[in-house]
């Protein structure tokens, strides 16, 4: 039984944990994608931008949470996704927009979008230095450890609070976002955007305000992205270029321009990473000692230093199998 | 007062112009039909008095009003609506959803205009609930037709609504426009089918190589020996 | 005659006339030697600049991962020309590991067989699910025989070492294994709108990084790999003027060739045709298959010149660094000598290389003395400065890169010295 406890705190709990992380990216990056049609390469650093706003906040008001008995990080992390959502939409108007107008070809947006990253990381690194941080400034992380009914599992099911934030925000963010696509005219307007950008002006839809809406969107999902897994684990300054991939994979792996595929691609990579470093000879132990075979003490598929090319297989493999993705997006 | 009026427009993609000088202009509630080769900017034309390509030289009026390379969201606001020639429904929304987006910009209840586009393209209403990638050709048409009235506009500009259609749904598209026109909307419309066009067109213009060639009532256009000649197929 | 070419190409004499001043201060403030490390490094830069010129200057493709490709080339370059580890040789590990890459060969052959069996008639979604299945055997198989081997080598003899050949072998062979990646990456995504080779490239990079830095027993993996010898007589013969001075000479004969290569095959049929492509993507699809092939030879070629740069670079230095590494100096830096200088301009590229490198490597200091001066402002107002000040200046150099590209891509977007106007025909 133990070794299920294992395999349910290393796999599910640490997949789901990392999934949400990345469905939020993925999101963000997907929506961009289809309203503005480029890959969006500075995500990464708007996700630890929105940390760092975070931090700031919880520096200055260190007792907030005390009030509401959350950590005092998640209680400022809504100020954050305002203040990150400004951010982006400035970032938009003063490097990305220039260029739109100017009507010049996706990659120079790329490439625009890689000197904001570099922006970004610039100015988070002088403000706030290159070494982690923690996001419990005045609190501390509570762990949760839940039994279970049998005898035979001794070891617990270990659960962080952040954790548990991390997912009632993730399901109710994903839910907010579906109404708020399928049922409000803003949300509308943003689907016929990303369907048909010359149609959805031709109807009346500024489209101004609909990448707005979009900055906004991906704004507060990469401050809620980058805080949640900040409060899990550390703040690093450094998540850019890691976390990017399996972001872009999961976007694609749904189907680019597909909200709900980039729930599912990010799912998909966050188990797929865990599954790929799980040490599977944990879970065959028991079989090891009934049968009495003789297995390697380490059986995961990648090791951990190898985890980023889990993303990237996936990714390879998405484009060579089926390049619409899960939920037959655009190919771009 | 024209409803709508170009004068002497010119503009192009960005590269060389492909309006060289156009000038048309109609009534209320009146019909007007764009005929003319392909490639001579027919649909350029459109576009133009829609903003959807910067003019560089002469005007365009609305009423009166100068509405030279006004945004689009301002034009709907203002009563104009458009129907591209291609690409002109939202594939991945319901058909109801498509006819929504029509009705982006009215804060008031659509729904009367709803029922009415339902009672001219009644073949939608059964198909409401499905999405328009999923249509046929001439009912993709009728969804854009329908978006486009969703705005109820003064103005509505047509780009060729009967590409591609079989004769009967063509004989439908024209009859609807028709009707339209009655309710006292005026029409600009680029049509293929030329001499079917002209006869419901008060006004007529002939482009070539983005200039007017001929400009004249429906009518006379139609009995013009020379019209008949180079466009209207003997 | 040679008025003339002075009047067309005022601009140019302008430029590096500035330049070579520069270089000529720098000499005169910190020395020689440093001048010449300096320029043999830019130099360096330069060379995997015009892979990256030729790739998105002529084609158009986005590469996000010249730092892969670069530290491909390094990689190779240690192994070909660092001394061979008599000890590995003469164990029975050196045995044990031609076994393990055997059975990876038969492995690989495999693969490439399971791909070419639609041919047979085999539908392609069987095919395909062949393929998945072989490589995931393959790769099972592979992983669990080298494991046992690589763990041996660690512990008995640290790593495989080199094979002692001379190092400009490891340079064209290190060029050629930076291309093979880059036809892997490239017959994958070429076809696709070109965002997702950048992301493509991104990710082969971060993973040949990981690659390089903990297969310990391939490339000693952190604890690094020195002194890798030089082609050309080292400093202990010459002293480091001299030494440094034959390697720069070294490295630009190297860029002689390049740049006559590339200025001819701009102007042929082939630079043409693909200038036709990267201007009008959608109106050359219709020239169906060509099209990527010409893209691929070209994302090739220019990857092969990032590894051979990358190679030299590594040479250079002496040391093989797998962290050393950072997509900030390896990838974006290059792309600001590109833009900056003129994509698709050679004699720009050259320029930026140069003229951005040197920029590059005297804002260190600069960076660290303007906030020295904040530092002590801040003291005499009673800030106290944060302890990693010096670390936090650095990365403000991050910032200006990014502020760079941004105001170039707005402001000059055909960097200094644009491409002419292309007649393709
Ligand atoms: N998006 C565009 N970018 C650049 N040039 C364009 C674009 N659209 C059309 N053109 C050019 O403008 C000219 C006029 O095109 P337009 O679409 O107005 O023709 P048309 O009269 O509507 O023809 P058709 O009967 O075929 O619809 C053509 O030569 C065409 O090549
Ligand atoms: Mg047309």
């Amino acid at each position: 039984m133990n070794e299920l406890v294992f395999f349910i705190n290393k796999v599910l709990i640490s997949g789901a944990v990392i999934g949400s992380i990345y469905a939020m990216g993925a999101i963000g990056v997907t929506l961009i994608f289809s309203i503005l049609r480029f890959a969006h390469f500075a995500h990464g650093d708007l996700m630890t931008t929105g940390a760092f706003v975070t931090l700031f906040l919880t520096a200055m008001f260190p007792e907030a949470g005390h009030a509401v008995g959350l950590p005092t990080a998640f209680v400022m992390m809504p100020f954050a996704m305002v203040i990150t959502s400004f951010l982006a939409i400035g970032l938009d108007k003063a490097f990305y927009k220039p260029l739109r107008e100017a009507n010049v070809k996706p990659v120079v947006m790329v490439m625009a979008s890689i000197g904001v990253t570099l922006m970004l990381q610039g100015v988070v690194r002088i403000f706030f230095g290159t070494s982690s941080r923690n996001l419990f400034v005045d609190d501390r992380k509570e762990i949760f450890r839940l039994e279970l009914p049998w005898e035979l599992a001794s070891r617990k099911i270990i659960i962080t609070e952040p954790q548990v934030l991390l997912f009632v925000f993730t399901i109710v963010a994903v839910v907010a976002l579906h109404y708020f696509l399928t049922r409000s005219r803003l949300g509308k307007a943003m689907r016929a955007t990303s369907d048909n950008a010359d149609l959805a002006r031709i109807s009346g839809i500024n489209t101004k305000t609909v990448v707005t809406v979009t900055w906004v969107i991906a704004g507060c999902l990469a401050t809620a992205a980058g805080t949640l897994l900040s409060l899990d684990v550390a703040l690093k300054p450094d998540l850019s270029f890691q976390i990017l991939l399996p972001i872009f994979a999961a976007a694609i792996v749904g189907g680019v321009g597909h909200p709900y595929g980039a729930v599912i691609g990010g799912f998909v990579v966050g188990f797929a990473e865990t599954l790929a470093v799980f040490n599977w000879a944990i879970l065959l132990r028991p079989l090891e000692k009934a049968y009495e075979w003789d297995l390697p003490s380490n059986l995961a598929l990648v090791p951990t230093e190898y985890k980023i090319t889990v993303p990237f297989f996936i990714l390879i493999a998405i484009l060579v199998l089926k390049p619409t993705g899960i939920l037959k997006g655009q190919v771009l | 007062m024209a409803i709508i009026e170009t004068k002497n427009i010119h503009g192009g993609y960005g590269g060389m112009n492909i309006l060289n000088g156009v000038n048309m202009s109609i009534e209320q509630g009146e019909v007007g039909v764009i005929i003319g080769a392909n490639g001579a900017g027919k649909s350029t034309s459109l576009k133009a008095i829609f903003g959807l390509l910067n003019v560089t030289e002469g005007a365009i009026e609305l009423n009166g009003e100068n509405i030279t390379n006004q945004a689009p969201h301002l034009l709907v606001e203002m009563g104009m609506a458009f129907v591209p020639q291609e690409k002109n429904v939202f594939v991945s929304m319901t058909v109801e959803e498509n006819l929504e987006m029509g009705a982006f910009l009215r804060k008031d209840n659509f729904k009367s205009t709803l029922d009415s586009v339902y009672h001219y393209f009644p073949d939608l209403k059964d198909k409401r609930y499905q999405p328009a990638g999923e249509l046929s050709g001439g009912q993709r048409q009728m969804v854009a037709m329908g978006r486009a009235l969703m705005i109820e506009p003064k103005v509505l500009l047509l780009d060729e609504p009967t590409a591609g259609l079989s004769p009967l749904y063509m004989n439908e598209i024209f009859d609807r426009v028709v009707a339209i026109n009655k309710e006292g909307v005026g029409i600009l419309m680029v049509e293929q089918n030329a001499k079917q066009a002209l006869a419901i067109a008060h006004k007529g213009f002939v482009l070539a190589a983005g200039r007017n060639r001929f400009t004249d009532t429906g009518e006379n256009l139609l009995n013009d020996p020379e019209v008949a000649k180079s466009f209207l197929g003997g | 005659m040679s008025n003339k070419l002075l009047m067309n190409h005022k601009k140019e004499f302008l430029l590096f006339g500035g330049l070579f001043a520069i270089i000529l201060l720098i000499m005169a403030f910190m020395g020689t030697a440093y001048g010449l490390r300096m320029l043999v490094e830019a130099a360096c830069y330069a060379i995997i600049a015009f892979g990256l010129t030729i790739q998105w200057g002529y084609a158009g493709l986005f590469n996000a991962g010249i730092m892969g490709f670069m530290a491909m080339g390094a990689f190779v370059t240690m192994l070909f020309s660092f001394p061979v580890n008599e000890q590995f040789w003469s164990s029975g590990l050196a045995g044990d590991l031609g076994s393990v890459l055997l059975k990876l060969i038969i492995g690989i052959v495999l693969i490439v067989g399971s791909i070419k069996i639609t041919r047979f008639g085999v539908p392609k979604k069987a095919q395909q699910a062949v393929t998945l299945v072989l490589i995931g055997v393959v790769y099972l198989v592979y992983m669990n025989a080298l494991a046992p081997v690589a763990d041996s080598i660690e512990k008995e003899v640290g790593f495989i070492g080199g094979f002692g050949l001379p190092s400009w072998l490891g340079w064209v062979v290190g060029g050629i294994a930076a291309g093979l990646i880059a036809y892997f990456v490239g017959h994958i995504c070429l076809g696709l709108r070109s965002d997702y080779l950048a992301i493509a490239t991104l990710g082969i990079s971060e993973i040949i990084k990981a690659f390089l830095k903990n297969a310990d027993w391939l490339t000693n993996g952190t604890l690094t790999v020195s002194p890798l010898p030089w082609p050309t007589p080292g400093a202990a013969d010459l002293g480091f003027i001299m030494a440094r001075a034959s390697y720069l000479s070294l490295t630009a004969l190297v860029i002689a060739l390049i740049f006559f290569l590339l200025t001819r095959a701009y102007n042929a049929p082939w630079g043409r045709m693909l200038r036709a492509i990267r201007d009008n993507e959608v109106s050359s699809l219709a020239m169906g298959k060509d099209v990527n092939k010409r893209r691929l030879e070209v994302f090739v070629f220019g990857s092969f010149l990032m590894g051979v740069g990358g190679a030299i670079l590594a040479t250079f230095n002496g040391l093989f660094d797998p962290n050393g590494y950072i997509p900030l100096n390896h990838t974006f830096l290059i792309w600001v000598m590109v833009i900056l200088g003129g994509a698709g301009n050679n004699l720009g590229t050259l320029f930026g290389a140069v003229f951005v490198y040197i920029i590059w490597t005297m804002s260190e200091p600069a960076a660290l003395f303007v906030f020295d001066i904040i530092r002590n402002i801040g003291d005499s107002v009673g800030w106290e400065a944060p302890q990693d000040l010096d670390s936090r200046a650095l990365q403000a150099r991050v910032f200006v890169i990014g502020l760079t590209i941004s105001l170039v891509l707005r402001y000059a977007p055909k960097g200094v010295i644009p491409e002419k106007v292309a007649r393709h025909g």
